[in-house]
């Protein structure tokens, strides 16, 4: 993997997504330029359609960029394979979803060591990591409750649980308190802003700007094409 | 991480439990199918062969119906098969019903034949006390004779017949040895059984000179080596066309060995055309299975994205669903292996034939199973493992 001189801990240059459509080529991100330092917490803010989802993708090595130079963790992101992707993933990037994503037929303990898994972490350290994972997002009651025996804010507990267990250089958020009503949605806000006051780094996507707000800094992203801007602009 | 995709698959299997029961009925219906057939096939070639091995391995059976000039074969005859090489001894088959007189009662009924002594020396067990007939008794014509036990109760009821003497025809005959009673499985003492009275068995030279036969018609010949019986059967042949001048039909030779080979040569093509058949249930299950996975695959098109997302290589995600199928077709094969030797259990007793464990019927079985499952679970896990995750995941 190349490794570049300053090493930089996330930087994107140049960004550019095209997808066809028929016999046409739509672009999607347009010459997109980001930098991140560790212990950010960024908002993405746009409506729908802005490439936010798109964005989302490349910032979360799901999808490699048309053009553009992306660097994470010192690492070429967009110069890898599948193979490495998925590595990469496993190990940088935290998960959260709007829908929670959560296997349904596996209690909370099993959810959160799913990646651990896949990075071939043994048995039995996987089950204490989990479980430290889960108490440290205030579930130490609900380890062996499935998924539909937990309400909306604890399935998303869970989830953020998981996103934190590989400890990833990055928690990425897509729209995390979307299926979640206003109270539910602010105590989330409350653990990330906790878990940004740690020391890590969270990129949080969004269309709504008062969840924004919970962010040090945003950015907005508007037909493929990125600013900066403060809440205040809002 | 093969053990982890072992249990995320049996733990998917055993949430969709109907689902997973009814797309292996056919991988189970397959096997069993083949295991019930290829044993039940086997335990009857076993049983038949049994059957023809008592009716004569060693031996060849020479019937010489003779010419309009020389019915039969005469001593001289005999003698030159018996100093064949590689012939161990003969037997010529003669026999009569007669009545039998001992101390002034008369027994009618009776199977009188004719053996040689190398039908005793080739059954050891069939004296069951005193002694067999001996190559002096032949060259002799000793009067003496062995009976069985039929013959034995009828005229001694009790008494200890070994020495008594018996009238045959007005010549006198010393008892030397009792015959042991056939074994009831044994096809050739049946088809040997004599008439309801009993049996008696005398030197065949002493029957030829009593009754006055000129011509043998059945003998059977014994050889030593059975690799080399082809060769003592053209042997025979070439004394048997000396005899009769060279006449058509005026003679056959059988060799049981040969028969038996033509039996397992039709049993076995019987038995691979059966497994054909078979197999086709088999190919069904397969498809079955494919179509299973298939829509597990679409099912859990959410939950592989997500795995993805969180670092599942497609190798991972190929294995675990692989390993998927090959447990379901598996468990089918084990299912229908287990059934399988129950119905040929089930069939053998009822055939009445011994059942014959086949270890490769078994192994055949899980084999065919286990590559059922990779074949047939390669396309959807392939599917599965190039799925794209960001497409994956939004699917839910």
């Amino acid at each position: 993997m190349t490794q570049t001189t300053e090493s930089p801990f996330f930087r994107m240059t140049g960004i550019c997504k095209s997808y066809r459509l028929g016999d046409e080529w739509q672009q999607v991100l347009r010459n997109v330029d980001l930098s991140i330092e560790k212990g950010e917490f960024l908002s993405v803010l746009g409506p729908s359609g802005s490439g936010k989802s798109t964005l989302m993708n490349i910032i979360g090595c799901l999808d490699t960029p048309t053009e553009g130079e992306y660097i994470l963790h010192g690492k070429r992101v967009d110069q890898l394979d599948e193979n490495q992707l998925s590595t990469l993933r496993n190990k940088e990037i935290g998960f959260i979803f709007q829908s929670f994503q959560l296997l349904p037929r596996q209690d909370a303990l099993s959810n959160v060591e799913l990646p651990l898994i896949y990075a071939g972490m043994n048995v039995h350290k996987r089950r204490a990591r989990a479980e430290e994972m889960l108490c440290r997002v205030g579930l130490e009651e609900k380890l062996h409750h499935m998924p539909n025996q937990l309400s909306g804010g604890q399935q998303q507990r869970v989830a953020i649980a998981r996103a934190l267990a590989t400890n990833p250089s990055i928690l990425l958020a897509d729209e995390p308190t979307g299926a979640l009503d206003q109270k539910t949605g602010r105590q989330v806000m409350k653990l990330f802003r906790e878990l940004n006051e740690e020391g890590r780094t969270i990129i949080m996507i969004t269309h709504d700007v008062s969840i924004a707000g919970n962010a040090s800094r945003i950015v907005r992203i508007l037909d493929g094409e990125l600013s900066e801007g403060g809440p205040e602009d809002a | 991480m093969l053990k982890e995709s072992l249990r995320m698959s049996i733990s998917n299997i055993v949430a969709n439990k109907m689902r997973s029961f009814l797309t292996i009925l056919g991988i189970i219906i397959g096997v069993m199918a083949i295991i019930a057939l290829i044993t039940v096939m086997e335990s009857a070639t076993g049983e038949v062969t049994a059957q023809f091995e008592n009716l004569g391995t060693g031996k060849l059976t020479v019937q010489a119906n003779g010419t309009a000039l020389k019915s039969g074969l005469r001593e001289t005859d005999l003698a030159k098969i018996e100093d064949l090489p590689n012939v161990s001894g003969i037997s010529p088959s003669l026999s009569q019903t007669l009545s039998v007189v001992y101390s002034g009662e008369m027994l009618e009924d009776v199977a009188v034949k004719g053996n040689g002594y190398a039908y005793f020396q080739r059954t050891l067990d069939a004296v069951e006390k005193g002694r067999p007939l001996l190559p002096i008794d032949c060259e002799q014509r000793s009067r003496v004779c062995l009976i069985d036990s039929d013959l034995a109760h009828a005229l001694f009821s009790g008494e200890e017949p070994l020495g008594k003497q018996l009238l045959i025809k007005g010549t006198r005959f010393t008892i030397i040895g009792l015959l042991a009673d056939p074994d009831v499985d044994d096809v050739m003492s049946q088809l040997q059984a004599g008439s309801e009275n009993g049996t008696l068995i005398m030197p065949y030279t002493t029957y030829m000179r009593l009754f006055g036969v000129k011509g043998v018609t059945g003998l059977e010949v014994y050889v030593t080596d059975s690799d080399l019986t082809n060769q003592t059967v053209e042997d025979i042949e070439a004394v048997l066309d000396e005899s009769f001048n060279y006449h058509d039909n005026s003679y056959n030779v059988i060799n049981m060995e040969s028969l038996l080979d033509v039996m397992d040569t039709m049993m076995s093509l019987m038995t691979n055309l059966l497994v054909g058949i078979a197999s086709i249930a088999l190919l069904v299950g397969g498809i079955g299975i494919m179509n299973m996975m298939l829509v597990s695959v679409t099912e859990r098109t959410g939950e592989i994205g997500l795995r993805k997302a969180l670092g599942a290589k497609p190798r991972s995600i190929q294995v675990q669903f692989l390993m998927e199928s090959v447990i379901l077709s598996l468990l089918g094969g084990i299912i229908g292996v287990a059934l399988g030797l129950a119905v040929s259990k089930v069939l053998s007793n009822m055939m009445n034939i011994a059942f014959v464990f086949s270890p490769g019927a078994v192994a055949l079985g899980v084999c065919f199973s286990l590559a059922v499952g990779v074949i047939f679970g390669w396309a959807p896990a392939r599917k599965a493992s190039n799925l794209n995750p960001i497409d994956a995941l939004r699917s839910v």
